[in-house]
């Protein structure tokens, strides 16, 4: 029995599942007939190749699967329909002419193998934007194939062992980072093969110069940090830290996720920085996708510049092609040489604004967010009170009492109509709230978080337990997030299974 | 500028508020060598100005929708329906960031689930993640999680695989300690089973074939997981999703770890990405893998919902100690390739996969009768097949593009043994009347 309900208006409650919406006999796309009638597939291919079953795929008309997932779209916040001041993912803006461009076949339709003859107007946008990232970032060269920022990371580790190796230096086997940093900064350390050593930070949210000193010797092969760092703060003592670290024949390593405030600003070249990733799907704008595709370029200083991973892309006399002779290179990072998709955005995104637009948005990221952080001085605890760059960290931990945790807060915020900031995040502050409000936010925006924070407060203070369970505008309340890793359901298969022993059980 | 939506008069009210004179007083923390770099970033451009430049840009670079294309070795032109880009298009799904707030992404969590229950019933796999960054470094992840789960330290590895998907497997895995061994092929293409029996040694973590292999062939794998298994290694296969609309599936193959290019799925070329890795494996394996899953489960009211789960295995929760250092998937990519999925169904799955074997398998025949080729792969085969050509590829390709066809991969750099070798494919788009013209030109470079 179909149930029907009079109060849905623009609201769906539908959460089937394609699967659950197949019946036998449909069809969702249009495909040429068989053209080969003396091509007996069954007959000439051996059965012992073919598989047993065809594939339990669902059976949907088009028009229905174009409904259900325009339905799922619904049920997301997005850029284009939210406000995401959320901390260290720089939700700008994602402009739409980015979108056309990479869509043209003049890209999207260009096979990886072709020759780089056919192909020189892509190899001069990898060109220039390399250049422009080198100015950007004040390195010296850049590699445009890392996925992602993670990627990234992984790459520049990789720069760095191959660096050391190549000096004969067999000791360098550990790396430090902040006890703020993100956690693919030690993750990746440990993937790339290297000991993983934490640095603390001082009372001024930076990191600790005594206690690094202690901790930089002859088996440093490196040290990563982000600089604005994961609380928004400038790392002020950079060039000494840059010196100690030189001094023990170690690299810097600049984690690139929080570049937003510094394009025009300041170069974490000239600050000593050996390598540095980009996430371009921050600053640069690039979708985000639902979690990805992203970029990572990495740009370096000369002296590692042997060992990026091949391909290179170099000029010569006939135009741009890819050197593979780099026989000091890491390798290979990707099938090909990157997200390609994502370079042509982010290409598109610096010629649009141009040297003057990057700058101003460093200062608008930078004022919107010290804006913010000056409107909630009132409203939440921030513990490092000064001056921010494009980001800053309140906390929540005032509120133990009431058992309410910065996710609590976050999870509210959604009924308010507001992505929540990153939470528990960085890991030195208790109860984080990390807020980056991006340059791409209007005033009235900002100030309608604000608002919402407040009531927010004083919801903790009257009625604790509607922020407890929070939110109640979604399409869903919490999941039951125990359940699902206790008991995993990864698919239409396991739910079935489940189902059929459940009905069995009872 | 008109991406800034504050005013001149509010950057003033907001330094008011700030308590600054001026913006520069906010920078205070930034030494002062350091700031205000020069930087040599040309002034920005209109859109029309953007368009002009990107359109002469685009322009230089020929592709398959004004050539006639036979070049496929791990990029494929396919066809995707109109309904693909539609939906990856709608801004609530690619404007959206990762669904750590499940409440607020149901979207794009069922999305990812919706994928990785159709990848399990494409390859017949228990689990699936929610993809990796491309076919080439979903493999690398499947060899380091073989070396963590049996503790073992070599890799062998089919050379008929993917040239750069080795090369990116090296770079994931050559460290002091690891030894990976590539497996010969046969004249004919196939897989040399004796090399391989003989190296199956008990510090083997996992042997890797890919079937279609590099050469287009589809291997004949009967029997070979149970060996390896024998052995205690992990059996790794890496292939076209889309073959298994026809051709046997990881699962049946009795493979542990499936993964591969999800390029086929709907996702246009766009000179090699962003493209979508999938990787699936069977149920023992689920806590190691590497990426992101989405699980079923119910809210707090008990209605069924969506989120990511098994996070325990993940960087921003276990730093160091993580499975992998992977923060995202290719998300978008992902639900192009469940769209894709979903838009084929049953039948057309099947349909789209015999279009691509009918279509290889004629041109192979009439290619077969030229004077001067010669075809290696005589076997079974999806989209690809190779020939020896009678001149260097490089030479008839050059002979083809004047003819406006993009012409095949040509083996002699990745495997010098192959001289003037071409690996040629044909998928779905391709019409007879294009398929004669290209055995036509063919037959025209070889005089």
């Amino acid at each position: 029995m179909m149930k029907t309900n009079a109060s849905l208006g623009l609201q769906s409650t539908d959460d089937r599942l394609i699967f659950e919406k197949s019946k036998a006999g449909k069809l969702g796309a249009s495909l040429p007939a068989r053209k080969f009638s003396d091509l007996n597939l069954a007959k000439e291919i051996p059965s012992k190749f073919q598989r047993a079953q065809d594939a339990k795929m669902p059976e949907v008309s088009e028009p229905e699967i174009v409904r259900h997932y325009v339905n799922l779209s619904k049920k997301n916040f997005s850029i284009d329909t939210h406000f995401y001041p959320l901390g260290s993912c720089t939700m700008k803006y994602n402009p739409k002419i980015n979108e056309k461009v990479a869509r043209w076949d003049g890209f999207a339709a260009v096979h990886p193998y072709q020759p780089e003859h056919e192909i020189q107007g892509f190899l001069q946008i990898f060109y220039e934007l390399s250049r422009y990232l080198c100015e950007i970032a004040g390195m010296d060269e850049f590699t445009l194939q890392p996925s992602a920022g993670a990627q990234g990371e992984m790459c520049g580790l990789m720069l760095a062992r191959a660096y050391h190796q190549s000096l004969g230096n067999h000791k360098k086997t550990k790396v430090i980072v902040p006890d703020s940093s993100h956690g693919t900064n030690p993750a990746t350390a440990a993937l790339a093969g290297f000991a993983v050593i934490q640095t603390p930070s001082n009372s001024r949210g930076r990191t600790d110069l005594k206690a690094l000193k202690e901790l930089v010797n002859d088996e440093t092969a490196c040290l990563m940090l982000t600089n604005p760092n994961t609380l928004g703060l400038f790392e002020d003592e950079i060039l000494e830290i840059g010196e100690m670290v030189h001094k023990n024949g170690a690299l810097l390593y600049y984690d690139g996720a929080n570049l937003n405030p510094l394009l025009g600003i300041a170069r974490p070249g000239d600050m000593g920085f050996d390598i540095v990733h980009i996430n371009l799907h921050k600053t640069f704008s690039t979708p985000h996708g639902g979690g990805g595709p992203g970029a990572g370029p990495v740009g370096v200083k000369k002296k590692l510049i042997p060992f990026l991973p091949s391909p290179f892309l170099n000029k010569g006399k006939e135009g741009f092609f890819w050197d593979y002779d780099r026989p000091q290179s890491i390798g290979k990072l990707k099938s090909f040489y990157g997200n390609v998709g994502m370079l042509l955005r982010a290409y598109v995104y610096i010629r649009t604004l141009g040297l003057e637009g990057l700058k101003q948005v460093s200062k608008d990221a930078i004022l919107n967010a010290n804006y913010l952080r000056k409107k909630l001085e009132g409203v939440l605890q921030i513990p490092f009170p000064e001056f921010c760059m494009h980001e800053f960290v309140a906390t929540v931990r005032n509120y133990k009492s009431k058992h309410i945790h910065a996710s609590d807060v976050g999870k509210r915020l959604l009924d308010y109509g507001i992505h929540a900031p990153t939470v528990h995040f960085p890991l030195v502050v208790e109860d984080a709230l990390m807020i980056e409000p991006t340059e791409t936010e209007s005033k009235e925006v900002l100030d309608k978080l604000v608002e919402a924070l407040k009531a927010i407060v004083k919801e903790i203070e009257q009625d604790p337990q509607i922020v407890l369970t929070a939110p109640h505008t979604m399409p869903v309340k919490r999941p039951d997030e125990v359940q699902a890793a206790r008991k995993p359901i990864l698919s239409w298969r396991d739910f079935e299974i489940e189902r059929s022993s459940s009905a069995k059980a009872s | 500028m008109h991406y800034f939506p504050l005013t001149n008069d509010e950057r003033q009210e907001m330094l008011d508020t700030i308590g600054v004179e001026n913006f520069g007083q906010i920078l205070q923390a930034i030494p002062s060598k350091l700031k205000n770099p020069t930087l040599d970033i040309p002034p920005h451009l209109s859109e029309i100005e953007i368009n002009r430049l990107l359109g002469d840009l685009a322009a230089k670079n020929l592709h398959c929708k004004n050539r006639s294309s036979f070049l496929g070795a791990g990029a494929y032109d396919h066809f995707s329906p109109s309904i693909v880009n539609e939906i990856i298009s709608r801004n609530e799904f690619y404007t959206a960031y990762t669904p750590y707030q499940a409440e607020a992404s149901q979207g794009t969590l069922q999305a990812i689930f919706e994928y990785q229950s159709l990848i399990c019933e494409l390859t017949g796999m228990d689990v699936s993640n929610g993809s990796h960054y491309d076919g080439a470094t979903a493999l690398a992840e499947a060899a380091l999680l073989s070396l963590t789960k049996t503790q073992r330290s070599k890799i062998l590895i089919a050379r008929s695989i993917h040239p750069d998907y080795r090369r990116v497997v090296q770079t994931y895995v050559e460290r002091p300690g690891h030894e990976i061994v590539e497996i010969p092929f046969l004249a004919d293409g196939n897989l040399d089973n004796e090399f391989l029996k003989k190296h199956l040694t008990s510090d083997v973590a996992s042997v890797i074939i890919a079937s279609p292999n590099f050469l287009g062939l589809v291997e004949d794998l009967e029997g070979l997981a149970a060996e390896v298994h024998q052995n205690g290694s992990l059996f790794i296969l890496v292939s076209n999703p889309l073959s298994h609309g026809f051709y046997k599936t990881p699962a049946e193959l009795g493979a542990d770890i499936s993964c591969g290019e999800g390029q086929p799925l709907g996702i246009p070329m766009s000179y090699g990405g962003p493209w979508l890795g999938f990787f699936a494996t069977k149920r023992e394996l689920v806590r190691q893998i590497p990426g992101r899953l989405v699980g079923l489960t119910k809210d707090s009211q008990g209605k069924r919902a969506f989120c990511l789960t098994l996070q325990a295995r993940e960087q921003h929760i276990r730093r160091e100690k993580a499975a992998s250092n992977i923060c995202t998937n290719q998300a978008l990519c992902a639900l192009a390739a469940c769209v894709y999925m979903a838009a084929m169904g049953k039948a057309g799955i099947r349909q789209v996969a015999e279009l691509n074997i009918e279509n290889a398998m004629y041109l192979r025949r009439e290619i077969a009768k030229l004077k001067g080729f010669k075809v290696l792969t005589t076997g079974p085969i999806f989209n690809e097949f190779t020939v020896i050509c009678p001149k260097p590829v490089s030479e008839i390709n050059h002979k083809l593009l004047d003819q406006k066809i993009i012409g095949g991969y040509g083996l002699h750099k990745k495997y010098p043994e192959l001289q003037n070798g071409m690996v040629i494919c044909a998928t779905e788009t391709k019409t007879k009347e294009e398929l004669d013209q290209f055995v036509q030109a063919l037959k025209a470079c070889a005089l």
